[in-house]
């Protein structure tokens, strides 16, 4: 999609544009990294060809650098034993600090506490994109369990070494290389003890079977949970600095609007405030975030914008408001065989429309950074999921080349791909500028509802074809705004038209968990219901009888033998299922829900996943996963929604905007299938697509109401139900 | 701006504030107690949960005045020590945290209950922590974890 710019900012910084390269592996002095590390053992490891391309922007190489390779990932051993270990990846709830410590730790047959992980520093770490598109698992579990047995295997030869023997006798174990003949050991604290050795290794040693870990893929308590149950642990927003100012950043009416005129006089009377006008930034920065407010509220400000459009007509809007064929790209489009001939000749044919509104992530900590300036030198500790691209929002907001930005991520309150950008880093940012002091700037509930960015609307007109034999003869799909993830259909149909028509949105909007993939699942997954009804077939039999793909014809028939799909239902019961592959993983959810004839209350009774992401590597993280996101699905399936009429956004608080609570959540279960002989794949994002169809089928199966619109619950209310 | 005193975890804080300044600003900001998260400031989220007289309270919607003279206790003053509350002990051990960010008003809503309620049923556990919202979707672990404190506290007291 088109970033679309959209900030009151004269500099516009980009905003979901996920591929921007940086330039250097090394931001620091290299001397004064290596200083800061201290003695000790530092091994890199590079990527392969293939994986650099792919994973850290091709572009990106600094010539002064002696390391020859794209360098993926880097740990150091002190002399005190202590191992640090550098990622780009960084931790909104994903619980990767301790996965990726587990990792480690089995490769480098080094104890847990003996292993702090650095994450997402920029000027620390190797360069990373961010941390989206259930890519950890895969990719850096990968290249952390290299570095961490490249580090081990030169552990090996520096005591094979020490004592003159061959290192293949020799074994390493909690921290220590011991020789079984000789009874020998050293620690690593030891071996590595006055020593200064850099290396960087290629990445290919030969890594430990899963079937031989002891230490990863078991399930271990959060790393650092105990500075979490005690409040200890400090979030962005808890960031403090001596001298530090509190900022507020004075927002316009609308979206888009331009600042006319500010009075600020009565505002800068306030002892210690400090305010900002520049272009159409307008803030202040105050001692207290008391008088910070007080002073944004005196400021008399005039703001002008054009007449926008509305939710209420969002659905005709994103029709009628594609953007043209020339700025779109060629992928955005498939077709095989001719749809129109077999359209136009079928005798059993049908025609939809499905609609998607635009959702929030509301992540429960809203955006917040801290900014510091010496001389021109700028440091900024903010919740991101992609710190190097906050950096070179920085580098470019300042004119300031991205050395002298120093971007840091304390482990922050999720993000679920709604904290890709660094408008708050940015903020915080003029303002401690202008104070000439630290300045911390915290969303409010309402800013972050209205000046992040969504996950994208939609409208999905499907078209299709079936035979006598219920077989799909033509697919036609047409999806606006929402994205073109997941758009492909997986069931076998000869003639297809595919297209996603990218939109001139009226809203900003982004990355999020799953993005288009659940809108196109919904679309499709609803349609193939209403195809099997036509045609009085059971859904889950049609589906599968259109269906060659081996593992995704499993989970549907493996989850329907779990859930009970053949059992009789109870009245007024209605069961509904719906399937999909996305990220590589393969999943079926089977809904119940039971509507009460006299209340017309609709309840969801269980929620049941049938999912394969390939070789299981930690059945219990995966298992919170699945349900996790089935539990994130349920919000924009049943209530989430964004409200706005001409640049504003109406439901811009929880008590208006409804998240699942306690009593939403129904019994939720999973059936996980190990496939040991495929690797292993994210769990993130793929559990969450079949949430939403699956409910609406079985809202369907129930009451024999079609509903064809996210979220369905305000459907409900014309027919006299209502979900509770 | 007058002073203040509040009985705060046992300790005495004096300070210099509103009186209609939320709770929440005042230990955040005047007291350095961060655990305390704001996630809303309209009482909806339940991220800034605090006892006051052993009961959980929205400290976004408390002003200071009205929290004068009262025991306040917030997520830093609940383990005794290096000892954890039965409930901090009980969300460790059954992994009730994603992000973390709801878990201190979580544990807090948890006390509250808990301190009422010694064995409370599913609906009593949903009533009670309904206005906590976990937007990671830890519901279900958090209810595990209620579950496993209240064995904790009552093989504490039996
Ligand atoms: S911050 Fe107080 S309830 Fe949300
Ligand atoms: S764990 Fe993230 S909000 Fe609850």
């Amino acid at each position: 999609m088109t970033p679309k710019p959209k900030m009151p900012f004269t500099i516009e910084p980009e905003r979901y544009e996920l591929t921007a390269p940086a330039s250097y592996v090394f931001q620091s002095d290299r001397r004064e990294f290596f200083k800061f590390l201290g003695a000790g053992l530092f091994i890199a490891t590079a990527f392969s060809k293939a994986e650099a391309s792919q994973e850290s922007g091709a572009a990106r190489r600094n010539p002064e650098d002696s390391l020859p390779q794209e360098i993926s990932a880097w740990l150091h051993i002190g002399e005190d034993g202590t191992v640090t270990v550098f990622t780009g990846k960084v931790e909104v709830g994903q619980n990767i600090r301790t996965s990726l410590t587990q990792a480690v730790a089995e490769e480098l047959k080094a104890p847990v506490q003996s292993i702090r992980l650095v994450m997402g520093d920029t000027q620390l770490v190797p360069f990373d994109m961010g941390t989206f598109g259930s890519r950890t698992t895969p990719i850096m579990n990968l290249q952390l369990r290299r570095v961490s047995s490249a580090a081990r295997d030169v552990l090996l030869a520096m005591a094979a070494k020490q004592w003159n023997v061959d290192p293949a006798r020799l074994h390493a174990e909690d921290g220590m290389i011991a020789d079984p003949q000789t009874k020998r050991s050293l620690s690593y604290a030891q071996l590595v003890k006055g020593q200064q050795i850099a290396q960087v290794v290629p990445a290919e040693d030969p890594l430990i079977l899963p079937t031989e870990w002891t230490i990863a893929g078991k399930a271990l308590p959060k790393i650092d949970g105990r500075d979490f149950v005690t409040g200890k642990h400090r979030y962005p927003s808890d960031q403090q600095l001596p001298e530090m100012l509190y900022g507020k950043v004075v927002r316009p009416r609308a979206f888009n609007a331009t600042l006319v005129s500010a009075d600020t006089t009565e505002a800068e009377k306030l002892p210690g405030v400090i305010v900002v006008r520049d272009g159409n930034f307008l803030g202040v920065a105050a001692p207290s975030s008391a008088t910070a407010e007080k002073a944004a509220s005196l400021l008399r400000a005039e703001w002008k914008a054009e007449p926008q459009p509305s939710s209420k007509e969002l659905f005709e809007y994103l029709k009628q408001n594609q953007l043209p064929r020339g700025e779109r790209n060629d992928n955005s489009r498939f077709e095989s065989g001719n749809v129109d001939t077999v359209l136009a000749s079928a005798t059993r044919q049908l025609q939809q429309t499905y609609n998607v509104n635009y959702i929030a992530h509301a992540p429960l900590e809203p955006r917040a950074a801290l900014a510091q300036w010496s001389e021109d030198h700028l440091t900024v500790w903010t919740g991101t999921q992609r710190p190097f691209g906050v950096r070179s929002e920085l580098a470019t907001a300042f004119h300031l080349s991205e050395e002298k930005v120093h971007v840091m991520m304390p482990d922050t309150g999720s993000g679920y791909g709604g904290k890709h950008s660094g408008e708050c880093a940015i903020e915080a940012a003029r303002l401690a500028r202008a104070a000439k002091r630290p300045v911390k700037v915290v969303w409010t509930r309402e800013e972050e509802f209205t000046w992040a960015y969504f996950r994208p609307a939609g409208v999905i007109d499907v078209r299709s074809a079936v035979g006598g034999d219920g077989k799909i003869t033509a697919w036609e799909f047409h999806n606006y705004n929402s994205g073109a993830a997941g758009i492909r259909t997986y069931y076998e149909v000869p003639n297809q038209r595919i297209e996603f028509h990218p939109v001139n949105s009226p809203l900003r909007q982004g990355s999020y968990r799953g993005l288009a993939a659940t809108a196109n699942h919904f679309a499709r997954e609803v349609h193939m219901d209403e195809i099997a009804y036509s045609l009085k077939m059971d859904p889950l039999e049609f589906r599968i009888n259109n269906l060659k793909e081996e593992r995704l014809r499993a989970v549907f028939a493996e989850g329907a033998k779990k859930f009970g799909w053949a059992a009789t239902k109870p009245a007024n019961h209605g069961f509904g299922v719906a399937g999909g592959f996305e990220k590589l993983g393969y999943v079926a959810t089977f809904v119940e829900v039971a509507i009460s004839r006299s209340s017309g209350d609709i309840k969801i009774r269980r929620i049941f996943t049938a999912f394969d992401c390939g070789a299981i590597v930690n059945p219990d993280g995966l298992r919170n996963q699945v349900i996790g996101a089935n539990i994130m699905g349920i919000g924009g399936a049943l209530f989430e929604a964004v409200e706005f009429e001409n640049g504003r956004v109406l439901n811009n608080l929880f008590s208006k905007y409804r998240v699942p609570r306690f009593s939403d959540i129904p019994p939720l279960d999973a059936l996980l299938i190990d496939r040991k002989d495929q690797p292993p794949v994210g769990a993130g994002e793929a559990p969450i697509v079949g949430v939403a169809p699956a409910i609406s089928n079985a809202i369907f199966d129930a009451t024999g109401i079609r509903l064809r619109s996210l979220p369905l619950a305000p459907l409900l209310v014309p027919h006299g139900l209502r979900l509770s | 701006m007058g002073e203040t005193t509040l009985q705060i975890n046992g300790r005495q804080y004096q300070f210099a504030a509103d009186k209609e300044t939320p709770l929440l600003t005042v230990l955040r900001e005047l007291l350095d107690l961060t655990g305390s998260k704001y996630g809303c400031g309209e009482g909806q989220c339940g991220s800034c949960t605090v006892l006051i007289d052993g009961k959980a309270r929205r400290s976004c919607m408390v002003p200071v005045w009205a929290a004068a003279g009262k025991q306040i206790t917030t997520i830093e003053g609940l383990a005794k020590g290096e000892q954890l509350h039965p409930v901090q002990q009980a969300f460790l051990e059954e992994g009730a945290m994603q992000c973390a960010f709801c878990t201190s008003g979580m544990i807090m809503s948890a006390v509250s209950l808990l301190n009422a309620t010694r064995n409370p049923s599913e609906v009593e556990i949903q009533t009670a922590m309904q206005g906590n919202i976990c937007r990671c979707g830890t519901y279900p672990r958090i209810v595990a974890a209620i579950r496993k404190a209240a064995t904790l506290l009552q093989g504490a007291q039996s």
